[in-house]
């Protein structure tokens, strides 16, 4: 535990002598920062945009930003996290222009008479497969994936900042621009709906442990 | 008995609540909530069985490629890295010295404005003289610590924190003065310092407890570049420059011609 603390310490004063150099004109010095800290931000930002395409965009978005921001880092945090914060902005950014498109895609669609008037979330619940299909977890991880798919970007982003990466209820506040009770509930909402969107899953599951018991 | 909520039961699981003991004690009598807790629990376990496919061995690489064409290049002001903050110790220490000269040559004498132009340029070199001289000081003692440091027979590793810790602090200051240096022309002990950053660095970055092989290689580095040599020469050019003001600053050709064996 505490070699972790000391890398932690270690890597932080490293990433802050690669910041300096970087400020200083040496841009070679930043290329250290994306090798060290972009894996991790891409594992946020494929949780965030669900696909691979689309969290490599983040990276490289959010490691440009970061660049052009790096005065008003100057060493006050630790870069790892400031640049993952920076990425969380700007992946929240991209699902809230992604859901506006498709909303505007659908609305087209209605007027052309074709729109049939549904929750996302209950059509992931009403397209609910047959146990023998739910039966491995390729179908679960694809259904977990459309219940994903159907929360809001704020409950996206607070339930993948929350439970994937650890992070503080007040972190994921600044990033949804709003106060700490109206995170926790944004964080409690996300559960439920996903919880609801997988209860036929794991219930059916539920049931077949028993009938198996039986 | 009052069941417990979902969103109290959530809270529990996330541990942000502070009803955690009060929660507690209704699980261990209420099977009920127990079952909703470990429905919640099977969210969770979904959630953590979600694969994240692998970006490839190369990933790292090629983020930088797509972004390296796009950086812009850092336009600096001359001044401005000197008020990182790491460095604002060094810089107090420089303007301490710089406000001492000025008020010393206010109560000294008066002279013509041409005068008192050549003098205020002295001044300025003056300051560098005694800051990078006692900054060089300072280096020389953690490097003879490190040249000087027994290593004690059958010892696997050797604990240099106290002396990193050090060379952590002159890192900073001796960048402040390698870039003093540079505008300031005097490229030899530019060289000089950069040779040193790059040691003091290694020192600062290296494990808290190094193995005696690690230990011997930054030993040898001090040794093969000859850096506490060229410490001495530099600083013992400073020491002149102190003692005659006018003398020109040292140029990389040293009155200095055998090396000095530690």
């Amino acid at each position: 535990m505490r070699e972790g603390v000391e890398m932690a310490e270690e890597v932080a004063v490293s990433d802050a002598i690669a910041v300096e150099r970087t400020l200083g004109g040496d841009r070679d010095a930043y290329r250290v920062l994306v090798e060290r800290h972009s894996r991790t931000v891409y594992r946020m930002a494929y949780r965030m945009m669900g696909n691979a395409h689309d969290a490599e965009d983040v990276v490289q978005e959010a490691f440009l930003r970061a660049y052009e921001k790096l005065k008003q880092f100057a060493g006050n945090a630790n870069f790892g996290t400031w640049v993952y914060r920076i990425a969380a902005n700007y992946a929240i950014d991209r699902l809230r222009q992604r859901n506006s498109e498709e909303a505007k895609r659908e609305g087209s669609i209605k007027s052309g008479g074709q729109f049939l008037e549904v929750d996302p979330l209950s059509q992931v619940r009403d397209t609910s497969p047959s146990p023998e299909r739910l039966a491995g977890s390729v179908q679960l991880a694809e259904r977990m994936k459309a219940a994903l798919n159907a929360l809001s970007p704020a409950e996206r982003t607070a339930i993948v900042m929350r439970h994937w990466d650890g992070c503080g209820i007040e972190e994921i506040a600044a990033v949804l621009n709003a106060n700490s009770n109206a995170t926790k509930n944004t964080v409690f909402r996300a559960v439920q709906k996903l919880r609801r969107a997988l209860m036929p899953f794991l219930e059916e599951k539920e049931t077949r442990a028993m009938g198996t018991e039986g | 008995m009052k069941h417990r909520t979902e969103e109290e039961l959530l809270a529990f699981l996330d541990g942000a609540t502070d009803e955690r003991a009060a929660i507690a004690a209704h699980l261990n009598e209420c099977a009920n909530c127990r079952e909703e807790l470990e429905r919640i629990e099977g969210v969770f376990a979904a959630l953590d069985a979600m694969p994240i496919p692998e970006p490839g061995e190369h990933f790292e690489e090629r983020v930088w490629q797509r972004i390296a064409p796009r950086l812009g290049e850092k336009k600096t002001r001359w001044w401005e890295p000197f008020f990182v903050p790491q460095r604002m110790a060094a810089l107090g220490g420089v303007v301490a010295l710089v406000i001492l000269a000025f008020f010393a040559g206010r109560i000294t004498r008066r002279t013509a404005p041409a005068q008192e132009q050549m003098d205020a340029a002295k001044v300025r070199e003056r300051v560098l003289v005694v800051a990078v001289g006692e900054h060089l000081g300072r280096t020389e003692m953690v490097l003879m610590e490190l040249q000087n440091a027994p290593i004690l027979r059958g010892e696997k590793a050797i604990d240099i924190s106290e002396t990193q810790r050090r060379a952590e602090d002159l890192v900073e200051e001796n960048r402040l003065y390698r870039q003093t240096a540079l505008k300031a022309g005097d490229q030899a002990m530019a060289n000089t310092l950069d040779e040193l950053e790059r040691v003091l660095l290694d020192i600062a970055n290296s494990p808290d407890e190094l193995t005696a092989a690690a230990f011997e290689t930054i030993r040898k580095r001090i040794e093969v570049q000859g850096l506490l040599f060229k410490v001495r020469v530099v600083k013992q050019g400073l020491d002149e420059r102190k003692a005659n003001p006018d003398a020109k600053p040292a140029e990389n050709k040293t009155r200095i011609t055998e090396r000095n064996k530690v």
